[in-house]
Protein backbone atom coordinates (compact mmCIF):
# COMPACT_ATOMS: atom_id res chain seq x y z
CA UNK A 1 0.00 0.00 0.00
CA UNK A 2 1.33 3.35 -1.00
CA UNK A 3 1.73 6.11 1.56
CA UNK A 4 0.73 9.76 1.56
CA UNK A 5 3.24 12.57 2.03
CA UNK A 6 2.86 16.32 2.30
CA UNK A 7 3.97 18.24 -0.74
CA UNK A 8 5.59 21.66 -0.74
CA UNK A 9 3.52 24.07 1.29
CA UNK A 10 3.69 26.66 4.04
CA UNK A 11 1.11 26.49 6.82
CA UNK A 12 0.18 29.69 8.60
CA UNK A 13 -2.49 30.92 10.96
CA UNK A 14 -4.57 34.04 10.69
CA UNK A 15 -7.61 35.14 12.68
CA UNK A 16 -7.13 31.97 14.74
CA UNK A 17 -7.63 29.70 11.74
CA UNK A 18 -5.24 27.48 9.80
CA UNK A 19 -4.35 28.29 6.19
CA UNK A 20 -2.00 26.77 3.67
CA UNK A 21 0.11 28.43 0.97
CA UNK A 22 0.85 25.90 -1.75
CA UNK A 23 4.08 25.79 -3.70
CA UNK A 24 4.58 26.26 -6.59
CA UNK A 25 0.96 27.07 -7.45
CA UNK A 26 0.80 29.95 -4.91
CA UNK A 27 -2.79 29.00 -4.12
CA UNK A 28 -4.02 29.85 -0.61
CA UNK A 29 -6.65 27.66 1.03
CA UNK A 30 -8.32 27.86 4.41
CA UNK A 31 -8.31 24.45 6.10
CA UNK A 32 -10.90 22.95 8.37
CA UNK A 33 -9.68 21.20 11.51
CA UNK A 34 -9.60 17.77 9.93
CA UNK A 35 -7.64 18.88 6.84
CA UNK A 36 -5.25 20.82 9.04
CA UNK A 37 -4.66 17.81 11.30
CA UNK A 38 -4.04 15.51 8.34
CA UNK A 39 -1.66 17.93 6.67
CA UNK A 40 0.30 18.42 9.88
CA UNK A 41 0.51 14.70 10.46
CA UNK A 42 1.82 14.18 6.92
CA UNK A 43 4.30 17.02 7.29
CA UNK A 44 6.01 15.07 10.08
CA UNK A 45 6.44 11.96 7.97
CA UNK A 46 4.59 9.96 5.31
CA UNK A 47 1.69 7.80 6.51
CA UNK A 48 -0.17 4.95 4.85
CA UNK A 49 -3.94 5.19 4.60
CA UNK A 50 -4.22 2.49 7.29
CA UNK A 51 -2.04 4.46 9.66
CA UNK A 52 -4.09 7.56 9.04
CA UNK A 53 -7.37 5.70 9.53
CA UNK A 54 -6.11 4.31 12.80
CA UNK A 55 -4.90 7.63 14.11
CA UNK A 56 -8.07 9.45 13.10
CA UNK A 57 -10.39 6.91 14.75
CA UNK A 58 -11.84 5.55 11.54
CA UNK A 59 -13.19 9.01 10.72
CA UNK A 60 -15.63 8.50 7.82
CA UNK A 61 -14.62 11.87 6.41
CA UNK A 62 -10.93 11.04 6.20
CA UNK A 63 -11.04 9.73 2.63
CA UNK A 64 -12.78 12.87 1.40
CA UNK A 65 -10.27 15.07 3.21
CA UNK A 66 -7.34 13.18 1.68
CA UNK A 67 -8.92 13.41 -1.74
CA UNK A 68 -9.32 17.18 -1.46
CA UNK A 69 -5.79 17.72 -0.20
CA UNK A 70 -4.47 15.53 -3.01
CA UNK A 71 -6.64 17.30 -5.54
CA UNK A 72 -4.98 20.68 -4.84
CA UNK A 73 -1.57 18.95 -4.52
CA UNK A 74 -1.07 19.76 -0.87
CA UNK A 75 -0.31 16.06 -0.44
CA UNK A 76 0.61 13.28 -2.83
CA UNK A 77 1.42 9.61 -2.91
CA UNK A 78 4.97 8.95 -1.86
CA UNK A 79 6.02 7.09 -4.98
CA UNK A 80 4.04 9.18 -7.43
CA UNK A 81 6.31 10.45 -10.18
CA UNK A 82 7.29 14.08 -9.78
CA UNK A 83 5.63 16.41 -12.23
CA UNK A 84 8.53 18.45 -13.52
CA UNK A 85 7.99 22.20 -13.53
CA UNK A 86 7.98 23.38 -17.10
CA UNK A 87 10.72 25.86 -17.93
CA UNK A 88 8.81 28.23 -20.13
CA UNK A 89 10.72 31.17 -21.58
CA UNK A 90 8.38 33.97 -22.65
CA UNK A 91 8.07 34.31 -26.41
CA UNK A 92 9.82 37.22 -28.06
CA UNK A 93 9.02 39.95 -28.81
CA UNK A 94 7.82 40.47 -25.27
CA UNK A 95 6.19 43.91 -25.08
CA UNK A 96 8.09 46.55 -23.16
CA UNK A 97 5.91 48.14 -20.49
CA UNK A 98 8.43 50.28 -18.62
CA UNK A 99 11.51 52.03 -19.90
CA UNK A 100 13.78 53.58 -17.28
CA UNK A 101 15.69 56.45 -18.78
CA UNK A 102 18.90 57.36 -16.97
CA UNK A 103 18.94 60.97 -18.16
CA UNK A 104 22.17 61.58 -16.28
CA UNK A 105 24.66 59.58 -14.28
CA UNK A 106 25.72 62.62 -12.29
CA UNK A 107 24.50 63.42 -8.81
CA UNK A 108 24.69 66.41 -6.53
CA UNK A 109 24.61 64.20 -3.45
CA UNK A 110 27.26 61.76 -2.30
CA UNK A 111 25.25 59.15 -0.43
CA UNK A 112 27.79 56.81 1.07
CA UNK A 113 25.85 53.68 0.18
CA UNK A 114 25.02 54.63 -3.42
CA UNK A 115 25.13 51.68 -5.81
CA UNK A 116 25.89 53.98 -8.69
CA UNK A 117 28.73 55.99 -7.16
CA UNK A 118 29.73 54.17 -4.01
CA UNK A 119 32.30 51.46 -3.62
CA UNK A 120 30.07 48.81 -5.19
CA UNK A 121 29.43 50.61 -8.46
CA UNK A 122 29.34 48.58 -11.67
CA UNK A 123 29.94 51.32 -14.20
CA UNK A 124 32.62 53.99 -14.09
CA UNK A 125 30.22 56.90 -13.86
CA UNK A 126 32.97 59.41 -13.19
CA UNK A 127 35.40 58.81 -16.03
CA UNK A 128 33.71 56.16 -18.15
CA UNK A 129 32.82 56.39 -21.83
CA UNK A 130 29.19 57.25 -21.10
CA UNK A 131 28.30 60.91 -21.47
CA UNK A 132 27.39 62.50 -18.16
CA UNK A 133 24.08 63.71 -19.52
CA UNK A 134 21.73 62.09 -22.01
CA UNK A 135 21.37 64.18 -25.14
CA UNK A 136 18.02 65.28 -26.45
CA UNK A 137 18.62 63.15 -29.53
CA UNK A 138 19.27 59.98 -27.53
CA UNK A 139 16.18 60.69 -25.44
CA UNK A 140 14.09 61.02 -28.60
CA UNK A 141 15.55 57.79 -29.98
CA UNK A 142 14.67 56.15 -26.68
CA UNK A 143 11.08 57.29 -27.01
CA UNK A 144 10.90 55.79 -30.51
CA UNK A 145 12.45 52.60 -29.16
CA UNK A 146 9.91 52.46 -26.33
CA UNK A 147 6.95 53.00 -28.64
CA UNK A 148 8.21 50.39 -31.09
CA UNK A 149 8.98 47.80 -28.42
CA UNK A 150 5.71 48.31 -26.57
CA UNK A 151 4.11 46.13 -29.23
CA UNK A 152 0.36 46.00 -29.07
CA UNK A 153 0.20 47.63 -25.63
CA UNK A 154 -1.81 50.81 -25.74
CA UNK A 155 0.00 52.31 -22.81
CA UNK A 156 3.73 52.78 -22.37
CA UNK A 157 5.50 53.94 -19.25
CA UNK A 158 8.65 56.02 -19.03
CA UNK A 159 10.50 56.51 -15.75
CA UNK A 160 13.17 59.19 -15.57
CA UNK A 161 16.07 58.22 -13.40
CA UNK A 162 19.64 59.22 -12.61
CA UNK A 163 22.07 60.05 -11.05
CA UNK A 164 19.96 62.89 -9.89
CA UNK A 165 17.25 63.01 -12.50
CA UNK A 166 16.54 66.72 -12.22
CA UNK A 167 20.13 67.65 -13.09
CA UNK A 168 19.01 67.04 -16.65
CA UNK A 169 15.63 68.73 -16.38
CA UNK A 170 15.96 70.46 -19.81
CA UNK A 171 16.08 67.11 -21.61
CA UNK A 172 13.43 65.61 -19.33
CA UNK A 173 11.03 68.44 -20.14
CA UNK A 174 11.54 68.11 -23.90
CA UNK A 175 11.29 64.33 -23.76
CA UNK A 176 7.89 64.47 -22.06
CA UNK A 177 6.56 66.75 -24.78
CA UNK A 178 8.10 64.68 -27.56
CA UNK A 179 6.82 61.37 -26.17
CA UNK A 180 3.30 62.76 -25.73
CA UNK A 181 3.23 63.97 -29.31
CA UNK A 182 4.66 60.80 -30.84
CA UNK A 183 2.39 58.56 -28.81
CA UNK A 184 -0.66 60.56 -29.84
CA UNK A 185 0.34 60.23 -33.49
CA UNK A 186 0.27 56.45 -33.31
CA UNK A 187 -2.71 56.17 -30.98
CA UNK A 188 -0.89 55.27 -27.77
CA UNK A 189 -0.60 56.81 -24.35
CA UNK A 190 2.53 57.44 -22.34
CA UNK A 191 2.63 57.64 -18.61
CA UNK A 192 5.57 59.30 -16.84
CA UNK A 193 7.23 59.05 -13.50
CA UNK A 194 10.53 60.13 -12.02
CA UNK A 195 12.73 59.46 -9.04
CA UNK A 196 14.56 62.34 -7.40
CA UNK A 197 16.41 63.27 -4.24
CA UNK A 198 14.29 66.45 -4.09
CA UNK A 199 17.26 68.82 -3.74
CA UNK A 200 16.51 70.51 -7.05
CA UNK A 201 12.74 70.89 -6.80
CA UNK A 202 12.26 74.52 -7.81
CA UNK A 203 8.80 76.07 -8.15
CA UNK A 204 8.87 75.88 -11.97
CA UNK A 205 9.91 72.23 -11.88
CA UNK A 206 7.16 71.43 -9.39
CA UNK A 207 4.71 73.23 -11.65
CA UNK A 208 5.89 71.21 -14.65
CA UNK A 209 5.62 67.93 -12.76
CA UNK A 210 2.11 68.72 -11.56
CA UNK A 211 0.90 70.00 -14.93
CA UNK A 212 2.19 66.95 -16.71
CA UNK A 213 0.81 64.53 -14.15
CA UNK A 214 4.19 62.92 -13.57
CA UNK A 215 4.38 60.32 -10.82
CA UNK A 216 7.09 61.07 -8.28
CA UNK A 217 9.15 58.88 -6.00
CA UNK A 218 11.45 60.66 -3.61
CA UNK A 219 14.54 59.03 -2.18
CA UNK A 220 14.63 60.06 1.44
CA UNK A 221 15.69 58.13 4.50
CA UNK A 222 13.67 59.74 7.28
CA UNK A 223 13.99 62.45 9.90
CA UNK A 224 16.99 64.79 9.93
CA UNK A 225 19.50 62.70 11.88
CA UNK A 226 18.68 59.61 9.79
CA UNK A 227 18.67 61.39 6.44
CA UNK A 228 21.88 63.28 7.16
CA UNK A 229 23.81 60.21 8.12
CA UNK A 230 24.32 59.02 4.54
CA UNK A 231 22.42 61.36 2.23
CA UNK A 232 24.97 64.13 2.14
CA UNK A 233 26.29 66.69 -0.32
CA UNK A 234 29.82 66.40 -1.68
CA UNK A 235 31.16 68.52 1.18
CA UNK A 236 29.56 66.21 3.72
CA UNK A 237 26.69 68.40 4.87
CA UNK A 238 23.35 66.70 5.30
CA UNK A 239 20.50 67.25 2.84
CA UNK A 240 17.50 67.15 5.17
CA UNK A 241 17.08 70.88 5.66
CA UNK A 242 17.28 71.46 1.92
CA UNK A 243 14.84 68.75 0.85
CA UNK A 244 12.13 68.85 3.54
CA UNK A 245 10.62 72.24 2.60
CA UNK A 246 10.84 71.42 -1.11
CA UNK A 247 9.04 68.12 -0.62
CA UNK A 248 6.28 69.83 1.34
CA UNK A 249 5.89 72.31 -1.50
CA UNK A 250 5.62 69.48 -4.05
CA UNK A 251 3.11 67.57 -1.93
CA UNK A 252 0.97 70.66 -1.64
CA UNK A 253 0.95 71.45 -5.36
CA UNK A 254 0.97 67.97 -6.92
CA UNK A 255 -2.09 66.22 -5.53
CA UNK A 256 -3.33 64.22 -8.49
CA UNK A 257 -0.95 61.33 -8.06
CA UNK A 258 0.14 59.64 -4.84
CA UNK A 259 3.72 60.61 -4.04
CA UNK A 260 5.85 57.97 -2.43
CA UNK A 261 8.97 58.01 -0.34
CA UNK A 262 11.63 55.40 -0.95
CA UNK A 263 13.77 54.64 2.06
CA UNK A 264 17.11 52.84 2.01
CA UNK A 265 17.66 50.93 5.23
CA UNK A 266 21.21 50.49 6.43
CA UNK A 267 22.89 48.96 9.45
CA UNK A 268 22.84 52.21 11.37
CA UNK A 269 19.23 53.26 10.94
CA UNK A 270 16.58 50.68 11.50
CA UNK A 271 13.88 52.63 13.25
CA UNK A 272 11.32 51.69 10.62
CA UNK A 273 8.24 52.86 12.53
CA UNK A 274 9.71 56.19 13.44
CA UNK A 275 10.87 56.79 9.85
CA UNK A 276 7.41 55.82 8.62
CA UNK A 277 5.67 58.18 11.05
CA UNK A 278 7.93 61.06 10.16
CA UNK A 279 7.53 60.65 6.42
CA UNK A 280 3.76 60.16 6.45
CA UNK A 281 2.49 62.21 9.36
CA UNK A 282 5.08 64.96 9.59
CA UNK A 283 6.05 65.36 5.93
CA UNK A 284 2.85 64.13 4.32
CA UNK A 285 3.87 61.30 1.96
CA UNK A 286 1.02 59.09 0.75
CA UNK A 287 3.11 55.98 0.95
CA UNK A 288 6.54 54.82 2.08
CA UNK A 289 8.51 51.89 0.71
CA UNK A 290 11.55 50.49 2.45
CA UNK A 291 14.43 48.59 0.91
CA UNK A 292 17.55 47.26 2.58
CA UNK A 293 20.69 48.75 1.09
CA UNK A 294 22.35 46.84 -1.75
CA UNK A 295 25.98 46.41 -0.87
CA UNK A 296 28.87 44.04 -0.35
CA UNK A 297 28.69 42.46 3.09
CA UNK A 298 31.90 44.05 4.35
CA UNK A 299 30.77 47.67 4.13
CA UNK A 300 30.01 49.52 7.34
CA UNK A 301 26.43 50.25 6.23
CA UNK A 302 25.73 46.63 5.21
CA UNK A 303 22.94 44.99 7.16
CA UNK A 304 24.16 41.99 9.10
CA UNK A 305 22.18 38.81 9.81
CA UNK A 306 20.89 40.19 13.13
CA UNK A 307 19.94 43.43 11.38
CA UNK A 308 17.57 41.53 9.11
CA UNK A 309 15.89 40.03 12.18
CA UNK A 310 15.47 43.47 13.69
CA UNK A 311 14.12 44.81 10.41
CA UNK A 312 11.65 41.93 10.19
CA UNK A 313 10.37 42.66 13.70
CA UNK A 314 9.72 46.28 12.80
CA UNK A 315 8.20 45.45 9.44
CA UNK A 316 5.88 43.04 11.24
CA UNK A 317 4.63 45.72 13.60
CA UNK A 318 4.03 48.13 10.75
CA UNK A 319 2.35 45.38 8.69
CA UNK A 320 -0.14 44.68 11.47
CA UNK A 321 -0.79 48.39 11.73
CA UNK A 322 -1.53 48.27 8.01
CA UNK A 323 -3.88 45.35 8.67
CA UNK A 324 -5.92 47.19 11.30
CA UNK A 325 -6.18 50.26 9.07
CA UNK A 326 -7.28 48.16 6.10
CA UNK A 327 -9.86 46.27 8.16
CA UNK A 328 -11.33 49.66 9.06
CA UNK A 329 -11.07 50.79 5.40
CA UNK A 330 -8.55 53.48 6.29
CA UNK A 331 -5.54 54.20 4.11
CA UNK A 332 -2.15 53.07 5.34
CA UNK A 333 0.96 53.96 3.39
CA UNK A 334 3.27 51.02 4.10
CA UNK A 335 3.71 50.14 0.46
CA UNK A 336 5.89 47.05 0.93
CA UNK A 337 3.03 45.11 2.51
CA UNK A 338 0.44 46.28 0.02
CA UNK A 339 2.50 45.14 -2.95
CA UNK A 340 3.02 41.70 -1.46
CA UNK A 341 -0.65 41.38 -0.51
CA UNK A 342 -1.57 42.08 -4.11
CA UNK A 343 0.78 39.38 -5.36
CA UNK A 344 -0.56 36.93 -2.80
CA UNK A 345 -4.13 37.70 -3.78
CA UNK A 346 -3.44 37.05 -7.44
CA UNK A 347 -1.41 33.96 -6.67
CA UNK A 348 1.67 35.15 -8.50
CA UNK A 349 4.24 32.41 -9.05
CA UNK A 350 7.28 33.93 -10.66
CA UNK A 351 9.69 32.38 -13.11
CA UNK A 352 11.85 35.51 -12.79
CA UNK A 353 12.26 37.75 -9.75
CA UNK A 354 11.26 40.94 -11.58
CA UNK A 355 10.52 42.35 -14.99
CA UNK A 356 14.11 43.38 -15.72
CA UNK A 357 15.15 42.30 -19.21
CA UNK A 358 11.55 41.41 -19.98
CA UNK A 359 8.91 44.13 -19.59
CA UNK A 360 11.35 46.58 -18.05
CA UNK A 361 14.60 47.86 -19.50
CA UNK A 362 17.05 50.54 -18.47
CA UNK A 363 18.63 52.98 -20.92
CA UNK A 364 22.06 54.51 -20.26
CA UNK A 365 22.95 58.10 -21.15
CA UNK A 366 24.48 56.96 -24.45
CA UNK A 367 21.42 54.93 -25.47
CA UNK A 368 22.70 51.50 -24.50
CA UNK A 369 19.88 49.28 -23.30
CA UNK A 370 20.50 47.22 -20.16
CA UNK A 371 18.63 44.80 -17.93
CA UNK A 372 17.42 47.64 -15.72
CA UNK A 373 18.46 51.10 -14.61
CA UNK A 374 20.85 49.64 -12.06
CA UNK A 375 22.88 48.05 -14.85
CA UNK A 376 22.58 50.92 -17.32
CA UNK A 377 25.91 51.45 -19.04
CA UNK A 378 27.32 48.06 -18.11
CA UNK A 379 28.60 46.20 -21.17
CA UNK A 380 28.23 42.85 -19.45
CA UNK A 381 24.51 43.44 -18.96
CA UNK A 382 23.74 45.10 -22.26
CA UNK A 383 20.67 44.01 -24.22
CA UNK A 384 20.96 46.23 -27.27
CA UNK A 385 20.73 49.93 -27.97
CA UNK A 386 17.82 52.26 -28.51
CA UNK A 387 19.01 52.72 -32.09
CA UNK A 388 19.35 49.04 -33.04
CA UNK A 389 16.61 47.67 -30.81
CA UNK A 390 16.69 44.80 -28.35
CA UNK A 391 19.35 42.16 -28.91
CA UNK A 392 16.98 39.19 -28.94
CA UNK A 393 19.72 36.59 -28.69
CA UNK A 394 21.18 38.25 -25.62
CA UNK A 395 17.72 38.63 -24.10
CA UNK A 396 16.86 34.99 -24.75
CA UNK A 397 20.19 33.85 -23.31
CA UNK A 398 19.59 35.98 -20.23
CA UNK A 399 16.10 34.57 -19.68
CA UNK A 400 17.27 30.99 -20.26
CA UNK A 401 20.01 31.41 -17.68
CA UNK A 402 18.00 33.20 -15.00
CA UNK A 403 14.85 31.08 -14.98
CA UNK A 404 13.85 29.85 -11.51
CA UNK A 405 14.26 26.28 -12.79
CA UNK A 406 18.03 26.89 -12.84
CA UNK A 407 18.20 28.07 -9.23
CA UNK A 408 18.82 24.86 -7.35
CA UNK A 409 19.01 26.63 -3.98
CA UNK A 410 15.50 27.96 -4.48
CA UNK A 411 13.99 24.60 -5.44
CA UNK A 412 13.40 23.66 -1.80
CA UNK A 413 12.16 27.05 -0.61
CA UNK A 414 8.45 27.64 -0.08
CA UNK A 415 8.82 31.39 -0.69
CA UNK A 416 10.11 31.01 -4.24
CA UNK A 417 6.80 31.81 -6.00
CA UNK A 418 7.22 35.41 -4.79
CA UNK A 419 10.98 35.78 -4.42
CA UNK A 420 12.31 33.75 -7.32
CA UNK A 421 15.87 34.30 -6.11
CA UNK A 422 15.67 38.05 -5.56
CA UNK A 423 17.17 41.13 -7.17
CA UNK A 424 19.73 40.58 -9.97
CA UNK A 425 21.62 43.68 -8.93
CA UNK A 426 21.76 42.65 -5.29
CA UNK A 427 23.09 39.25 -6.42
CA UNK A 428 25.66 40.87 -8.67
CA UNK A 429 26.88 43.09 -5.84
CA UNK A 430 26.98 40.30 -3.27
CA UNK A 431 28.11 37.34 -5.33
CA UNK A 432 29.42 38.82 -8.56
CA UNK A 433 26.76 37.04 -10.61
CA UNK A 434 23.20 38.07 -11.44
CA UNK A 435 22.04 34.45 -11.50
CA UNK A 436 23.08 33.72 -7.91
CA UNK A 437 20.12 33.47 -5.49
CA UNK A 438 20.38 36.09 -2.74
CA UNK A 439 21.03 33.57 0.01
CA UNK A 440 21.98 36.23 2.56
CA UNK A 441 18.38 37.32 2.94
CA UNK A 442 16.46 34.02 2.56
CA UNK A 443 15.37 34.00 6.20
CA UNK A 444 14.24 37.57 5.94
CA UNK A 445 12.23 36.84 2.75
CA UNK A 446 10.55 33.81 4.30
CA UNK A 447 9.83 35.75 7.50
CA UNK A 448 8.40 38.68 5.60
CA UNK A 449 6.32 36.46 3.30
CA UNK A 450 4.93 34.71 6.37
CA UNK A 451 3.96 38.08 7.90
CA UNK A 452 2.24 39.11 4.68
CA UNK A 453 0.40 35.77 4.51
CA UNK A 454 -0.91 36.36 8.02
CA UNK A 455 -2.05 39.86 7.10
CA UNK A 456 -3.64 38.47 3.94
CA UNK A 457 -5.41 35.67 5.84
CA UNK A 458 -6.74 38.14 8.41
CA UNK A 459 -7.98 40.45 5.67
CA UNK A 460 -9.73 37.58 3.92
CA UNK A 461 -11.59 36.86 7.17
CA UNK A 462 -12.21 40.34 8.48
CA UNK A 463 -12.57 42.53 5.40
CA UNK A 464 -12.68 40.49 2.19
CA UNK A 465 -14.08 43.51 0.33
CA UNK A 466 -10.71 45.20 0.78
CA UNK A 467 -9.09 42.54 -1.40
CA UNK A 468 -11.47 43.15 -4.29
CA UNK A 469 -9.38 46.17 -5.31
CA UNK A 470 -6.71 43.74 -6.49
CA UNK A 471 -9.08 41.90 -8.82
CA UNK A 472 -8.39 44.52 -11.44
CA UNK A 473 -6.52 42.97 -14.32
CA UNK A 474 -4.30 46.00 -14.85
CA UNK A 475 -0.70 45.00 -14.38
CA UNK A 476 0.80 47.07 -11.57
CA UNK A 477 3.73 49.26 -12.45
CA UNK A 478 7.10 47.71 -11.82
CA UNK A 479 8.76 49.47 -8.88
CA UNK A 480 11.95 51.28 -9.71
CA UNK A 481 14.38 51.81 -6.87
CA UNK B 1 -14.73 21.04 -1.63
CA UNK B 2 -15.81 20.77 1.98
CA UNK B 3 -12.56 20.73 3.93
CA UNK B 4 -10.59 23.30 1.98
CA UNK B 5 -11.83 26.74 1.08
CA UNK B 6 -10.12 28.67 -1.73
CA UNK B 7 -9.02 32.08 -0.48
CA UNK B 8 -6.99 33.77 -3.19
CA UNK B 9 -7.69 33.88 -6.89
CA UNK B 10 -5.14 31.21 -7.72
CA UNK B 11 -6.84 28.82 -5.30
CA UNK B 12 -10.14 29.44 -7.07
CA UNK B 13 -8.47 28.60 -10.36
CA UNK B 14 -6.91 25.45 -8.93
CA UNK B 15 -10.32 24.35 -7.72
CA UNK B 16 -11.86 25.07 -11.10
CA UNK B 17 -9.11 23.32 -13.02
CA UNK B 18 -9.36 20.16 -10.93
CA UNK B 19 -13.15 19.98 -10.98
CA UNK B 20 -13.99 16.31 -11.50
CA UNK B 21 -16.20 15.62 -14.53
CA UNK B 22 -19.89 15.23 -13.74
CA UNK B 23 -20.60 11.57 -13.05
CA UNK B 24 -23.49 11.06 -15.46
CA UNK B 25 -23.05 13.97 -17.82
CA UNK B 26 -22.78 13.87 -21.58
CA UNK B 27 -19.55 12.48 -22.94
CA UNK B 28 -18.41 14.42 -25.95
CA UNK B 29 -15.81 13.21 -28.42
CA UNK B 30 -12.25 14.41 -27.70
CA UNK B 31 -13.52 15.87 -24.44
CA UNK B 32 -10.87 16.98 -22.02
CA UNK B 33 -11.47 17.68 -18.41
CA UNK B 34 -9.41 18.62 -15.43
CA UNK B 35 -6.03 20.27 -15.59
CA UNK B 36 -5.33 21.64 -19.04
CA UNK B 37 -3.19 19.22 -21.00
CA UNK B 38 -0.16 20.09 -23.03
CA UNK B 39 -1.25 21.32 -26.42
CA UNK B 40 -1.32 18.52 -29.00
CA UNK B 41 -1.23 19.47 -32.64
CA UNK B 42 -2.05 16.69 -35.02
CA UNK B 43 -0.37 17.67 -38.26
CA UNK B 44 -2.85 17.18 -41.01
CA UNK B 45 -5.97 15.82 -39.45
CA UNK B 46 -9.43 17.11 -40.03
CA UNK B 47 -9.09 18.82 -36.66
CA UNK B 48 -6.95 21.52 -38.21
CA UNK B 49 -8.60 21.56 -41.61
CA UNK B 50 -5.57 21.03 -43.75
CA UNK B 51 -6.22 20.54 -47.49
CA UNK B 52 -7.60 17.21 -48.41
CA UNK B 53 -10.49 17.27 -46.01
CA UNK B 54 -13.46 19.54 -45.51
CA UNK B 55 -11.81 22.83 -46.28
CA UNK B 56 -8.33 24.25 -46.34
CA UNK B 57 -6.94 26.51 -43.66
CA UNK B 58 -8.23 29.61 -45.38
CA UNK B 59 -11.69 28.12 -45.71
CA UNK B 60 -11.20 27.40 -49.42
CA UNK B 61 -12.25 24.23 -51.19
CA UNK B 62 -10.29 24.47 -54.45
CA UNK B 63 -7.44 22.18 -53.47
CA UNK B 64 -9.47 19.55 -51.75
CA UNK B 65 -9.82 15.89 -52.49
CA UNK B 66 -6.13 15.22 -52.80
CA UNK B 67 -5.09 11.67 -53.43
CA UNK B 68 -5.12 9.24 -50.57
CA UNK B 69 -1.34 8.76 -50.89
CA UNK B 70 -0.89 12.19 -49.46
CA UNK B 71 -2.20 10.95 -46.14
CA UNK B 72 0.85 8.78 -45.85
CA UNK B 73 3.03 11.83 -45.37
CA UNK B 74 0.58 13.99 -43.54
CA UNK B 75 -0.03 11.30 -41.02
CA UNK B 76 3.42 9.86 -40.51
CA UNK B 77 4.80 13.08 -39.02
CA UNK B 78 2.29 13.77 -36.35
CA UNK B 79 -0.09 10.94 -35.92
CA UNK B 80 1.15 7.48 -36.96
CA UNK B 81 -2.30 6.95 -38.32
CA UNK B 82 -3.69 5.39 -40.35
CA UNK B 83 -0.40 4.16 -41.79
CA UNK B 84 2.24 3.02 -39.33
CA UNK B 85 5.34 4.10 -41.19
CA UNK B 86 9.06 3.37 -40.81
CA UNK B 87 11.25 5.16 -38.34
CA UNK B 88 12.75 7.86 -40.45
CA UNK B 89 15.19 9.08 -37.83
CA UNK B 90 17.23 5.95 -37.18
CA UNK B 91 16.17 2.80 -38.91
CA UNK B 92 15.16 3.89 -42.40
CA UNK B 93 16.18 7.47 -43.03
CA UNK B 94 15.87 7.18 -46.80
CA UNK B 95 12.65 5.24 -47.18
CA UNK B 96 11.02 8.06 -49.13
CA UNK B 97 14.13 9.15 -51.02
CA UNK B 98 12.77 8.11 -54.40
CA UNK B 99 9.35 9.49 -53.78
CA UNK B 100 9.45 13.13 -54.75
CA UNK B 101 5.70 13.59 -55.09
CA UNK B 102 3.48 11.13 -53.29
CA UNK B 103 0.73 11.34 -55.83
CA UNK B 104 3.04 10.37 -58.68
CA UNK B 105 5.82 8.37 -57.08
CA UNK B 106 4.15 6.45 -54.29
CA UNK B 107 4.97 3.16 -55.93
CA UNK B 108 8.70 3.92 -55.49
CA UNK B 109 8.54 4.08 -51.72
CA UNK B 110 10.79 1.42 -50.28
CA UNK B 111 9.38 -1.54 -48.53
CA UNK B 112 10.90 -1.77 -45.12
CA UNK B 113 11.19 -4.98 -43.17
CA UNK B 114 11.94 -4.85 -39.48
Amino acid sequence: MNAWAAREHHRFEAAGKPFVYLVPSAAIFALDDRADAVLRRLSDRPHTSEELRASFDEDPDLAATLAELARVRAIGEVNAPETPQPKVIPLAPFPLTTMVLNVTNQCNLSCTYCYEYGEDKIVNTENGRQPKFMSEETARQSVEFMLAESGSNRRAHITFFGGETLLNFPVLRKTVAYARQRAAEIGKEVDFSLTTNATLLRPEIIEFIAENDIGVTISIDGPREVQDKFRVFHNGTGSYDIVAPKIRELLQRHTRRPIGARVTLTSGKMDVKRIYRHLTEEIGFWEVGFAPVTTSPDRAHAIAESGYDEMLGQFRELAFEFLEASVANRHHGFSNVKETIEELHKGVSKAFPCGAGLGLLGVATDGDVALCHRFAGSDAHKLGTVRDGIDRDAQRAFLERHHIANKTDCSVCWARPLCSGGCYHEAHTRYGDTVHPNLHYCNWIRGWTDVCLQVYGELSERNPAYLAQFDDEVVPQEKVS
Amino acid sequence: MNHLKPINRKAARVEQATEPPPAAGDVVALQRTGIPQQAHFPVGCSLVFSPGWEADRTGGTAGLCQPVERDLFDCHIGCYWPAQVPDQLNHAPDWTAKCAAAQKDWRKIDLIFP
